[in-house]
């Protein structure tokens, strides 16, 4: 280790350090699509097409009015659903996990919830509400809203005892101790909840649109693959994709400023 | 004691529930069947050589999909966690592909294999692998720097250092991820069924739903959640038993 920082610190220059991790970051990447662009150049498989006709159908495809009809109405319901699991989860964890009793009445229920692949409720919630926009977004509540649930009950099961015992001998409302101990307490585990339920409730919006619907981004993709439009078809894979990408990205920079404290406590603690 | 009694009644309170709400006629039993509907089901299916042939293609194509991600993952897993250059190389590629969700490529699989369990393996193993992946990566990194350093004054070879060092510290991330994968896995297995439309429970789901047959809905449902919660007992369970010298294990013993 102390060989290595003795071998770094001699490279003249942070300019150079910077240009070494662009390469690091960047060389595979554009290492692979050259590579792809390549082999699909000489390849007279029908199934693999060139980077440049992707991105050349990308444009065709998404770019203009599909963007409004397909792509935004996907992302409305994929934002109510994750936002009503949010609400519906921290609250509901909040309660049960402070209600001892509760607690051990739901607890094989909810487990048996969890265990549940969310995927098999689309049938049951067409069968329930029939094929409409409010049976989509009740779909992808039903599947995201386990993980934050059961991570905010534990976590505020786990709010430490000479906190709460604070709280108690300053005798302060209910209100005060909820939104100044128990979950602040508690958002460690309920970001990690929701972080789990951003995959889940992507994965639930693709299908419950490849299943029923005539609109929307899962409906697009496996349209595309039944007319056997290729290069569509992989702009759809690569546009599914980039959300994924953009919502870890986005939800690294809320949990980062949420948890900011956090962090920064258990800095404190390991040094 | 109490926690099993309440529990129990909890469930017994569900079922009740649910029974009410078709027979006070809050939702039509067509869409709603009746719970005594449905564990009759069950208790018929329960005999049927027909539902296990189902079963078995489902959890099939569950344990090969899991095994040929595990493999992959934590072969690639500790070739690229134990070198750091690579380590550095992969980080923005793997950043990139693995929130890719794995539903995106059915499409992609449909086309280059068909309607086949080829095709449902490759979401399996495409959605498994990064569970145990990154696992497998932070695992072999995180080697205590004292016991690296006493390996070294010792003279360890590099087999006794994986041996005693990196498999120990890798050892509970391994088993983290490959939790972790074996629900998803399930998750994808019962996926790919139902929109691929290979032979399984998922696509028995599709069926009764096209048909109209709610009762076997819901009963094929509660299967798949009965197997969801087997799989994380068992893998949980494994995971407690060959972790019984970790530290995590030991002191959750000691709080009891």
């Amino acid at each position: 280790m102390t060989a290595l920082g003795a071998k770094k610190a001699r490279l003249p220059g942070p300019v150079l350090r910077a240009v070494e991790n662009v390469l690091f970051a960047l060389g595979l990447p554009v290492l692979t699509v050259l590579l792809w662009g390549i082999w699909s150049a000489g390849s007279t498989n029908r199934f693999f097409v060139g980077p440049l006709t992707i991105l050349d159908a990308f444009r065709r495809t998404w770019i203009g009015p599909a963007f409004v009809d397909d792509v935004l109405p996907s992302l409305y319901r994929l934002a109510l659903g994750l936002v009503a699991s949010i609400l519906l989860g921290v609250a509901a964890g909040v309660v049960i996990g402070r209600l001892r009793l509760l607690r051990e009445l739901l607890e094989p229920l909810l487990e048996f919830f969890r265990a549940l692949p969310p995927p098999v409720l689309i049938p049951v919630m067409m069968l329930l509400l029939g094929i409409t926009d409010t049976m989509r977004v009740v779909v992808i509540v039903s599947g995201a809203v386990w993980p934050i649930l059961l991570n905010t009950i534990d976590g505020v099961r786990a709010t430490d005892s000479v906190m709460r015992e604070t709280a108690d001998s300053f005798r302060i409302t209910r209100w005060e101790r909820l939104w100044l101990l128990v979950l602040p307490a508690a958002s460690p585990r309920i970001m990690t909840g929701v972080r789990q339920a951003l995959s889940v409730a992507l994965i639930l919006m693709v299908i419950s649109e490849m299943f029923a619907s005539s609109a929307g981004l899962g409906y697009r993709i496996a349209y595309f693959q039944r007319n056997y439009l290729v290069a569509e078809m992989w702009s759809g894979i690569l546009l599914l994709g980039l959300i994924g990408v953009l919502l870890a990205v986005a939800f690294g920079l809320v949990e980062r400023r949420v948890l900011r404290w956090y962090h920064g406590m258990k800095e404190i603690t390991r040094a | 004691m109490r926690k099993v009694l309440l529990g129990a009644l909890g469930l017994l309170g569900f079922l009740v529930g649910w029974q009410l709400i078709p027979t006070l006629g809050l939702v039509d039993p067509q869409y709603l069947p009746y719970v005594t509907d449905v564990l009759g089901w069950l208790f018929h299916e329960l005999r049927d050589l027909a539902f296990w042939r189902r079963l078995s293609y489902t959890m099939t194509a569950w344990a090969t999909g899991l095994a040929m991600a595990t493999f992959a993952a934590v072969v690639l897993g500790a070739g690229i966690g134990l070198v750091p250059f690579l380590r550095r190389a992969t980080h923005t590629m793997v950043e990139f592909l693995r929130p890719v969700p794995s539903v995106a490529l059915i499409p992609l699989a449909v086309l280059m294999f068909g309607l086949h369990l080829r095709a449902a393996l490759v979401i399996i193993v495409y959605a498994a692998f990064w569970q145990v992946f990154v696992q497998v990566i932070y695992g072999v990194a995180d080697v205590d720097t004292v016991a690296r350093d006493t390996a070294r004054s010792f003279r360890l070879t590099r087999r006794e250092r994986l041996r005693y060092l990196v498999l120990p510290t890798a050892l509970p991330y391994l088993l983290t991820g490959l939790r972790l994968a074996a629900a998803v896995a399930l998750i994808l297995a019962v996926t790919a069924e139902m929109v691929i439309g290979n032979p399984g429970l998922g696509r028995m789901i599709e069926l009764s739903r096209s048909a109209g047959d709610a009762v076997g809905l819901y009963g094929l449902v509660a299967v798949t959640g009965l197997l969801g919660l087997l799989v994380n007992v068992v893998f949980r369970f494994v995971e407690r038993r060959s972790l019984a010298w970790h530290q995590s294990v030991l002191a959750e013993g000691a709080a009891r």
